[in-house]
């Protein structure tokens, strides 16, 4: 199916946000989530289903003022 | 200085944006001898890794990390990527912006207070950006905010204190509540008189970063929050407007 990722249409083979992660390489990368607008914390990525057509941002550690 | 009771040894805050390298960036805090850093999230791609390099760099600074949710113009926004930050980051502490106008990066009142409602709720100890309106920062500290943080000028535009007046008389209204002056210093004077004016803390980025010698600006920023703070606590003379002789005027010799 074909969601958004970090603002890129992107197709992926898996389901959920979880699989989604380490399909596209995150692995262990020290990232957080949301889907849609909301946050989805690390622990239920797992269980977190996702849709053709979802919006997932994923975020890490950046300098900031 | 307690901050959400924790103790913070400077009353210096550093942002960690717009080093020419990240070993500048390190020697910066060094002599700065800032307490806090504030950090960002942004996108990572898959396989990038910044994150991770970043988090290493900061740990290795040893100071307390103040994540904000910078360039949000929403409330969901905001919540949103505070619930990311406090999961990266691992803390509480929330520099809250919510931004009203894309030209001053003035503070959207309306969305910060309600933000920080939101965020309180959820357990966050919130640092809202806020400006000098004292009417604003009451009902930030309705919403649950135990910290804030007016604005001397806009974001990054190193002008100082542009309303001298409305910072005194929100210093006033509010003694007892901590407050640093974020944003938009350019030099360590006007880091010292925020100091001098009884502000708890200062939070700076740009004004060191874009310095040519991003160090000794930290350095002499430093100096400056210190000599601001010592003139606080030493309790100033009050201006007069007729000049008085300081050398003993009894004793003078008599000569013509």
């Amino acid at each position: 199916m074909k969601i958004m990722i970090n603002g890129t249409a992107t197709e992926v083979q898996a389901e959920t946000l979880g699989a989604v992660l380490d399909e596209l390489g995150y692995g262990d990368a020290k990232v957080a989530t949301a889907v849609n607008e909301d946050f989805v914390p690390a622990s239920a990525r797992g269980q977190t289903a996702l849709s053709p057509g979802d919006r997932v941002e994923i975020v890490a550690p950046r300098q900031g003022g | 200085m307690q901050l959400y009771g924790t103790e913070i040894g400077s009353r210096l805050m550093l942002g960690t944006a717009q080093y020419p390298s990240p070993a500048v960036l390190a020697e910066a805090f060094r002599r700065s001898g800032a307490g806090i850093a504030t950090v960002s999230v942004r996108r990572e791609a898959g396989g990038e890794r910044a994150g991770a390099a970043f988090w290493d760099l900061v740990r290795d600074l040893g100071v307390t990390v103040l994540p904000n949710t910078a360039g949000c113009h929403s409330v969901r926004e905001a919540v949103t990527t505070a619930h990311m930050a406090r999961e990266l980051f691992d803390t509480p502490w929330i520099k809250l912006e919510v931004i009203g106008h894309a030209d001053t990066l003035q503070p959207d009142p309306f969305g910060l207070v309600d933000a920080a409602r939101i965020l309180d709720e959820d357990g966050f100890q919130v640092f809202p950006y806020t400006t000098e309106d004292a009417v604003l920062a009451d009902r930030l500290l309705s919403a649950g905010c135990e910290v804030l943080m007016p604005w001397g000028a806009p974001i990054g535009t190193g002008l100082g204190l542009t309303n001298i007046y409305g910072l005194r008389t929100l210093r006033a209204q509010f003694p007892d509540v901590p407050m640093v002056v974020d944003a938009g210093l350019g030099l360590p004077s006007q880091a010292a008189m925020a100091m001098e004016m009884g502000f708890d803390a200062v939070l700076l980025n740009t004004a060191v970063s874009k310095a040519g010698d991003p160090a000794a600006m930290a350095e002499g920023f430093a100096r400056a929050v210190e000599a601001g703070r010592l003139a606080y606590e030493a309790d100033p003379m009050e201006p007069r407007d007729m000049a008085a002789p300081s050398t003993p005027v009894i004793g003078k010799a008599f000569l013509t």
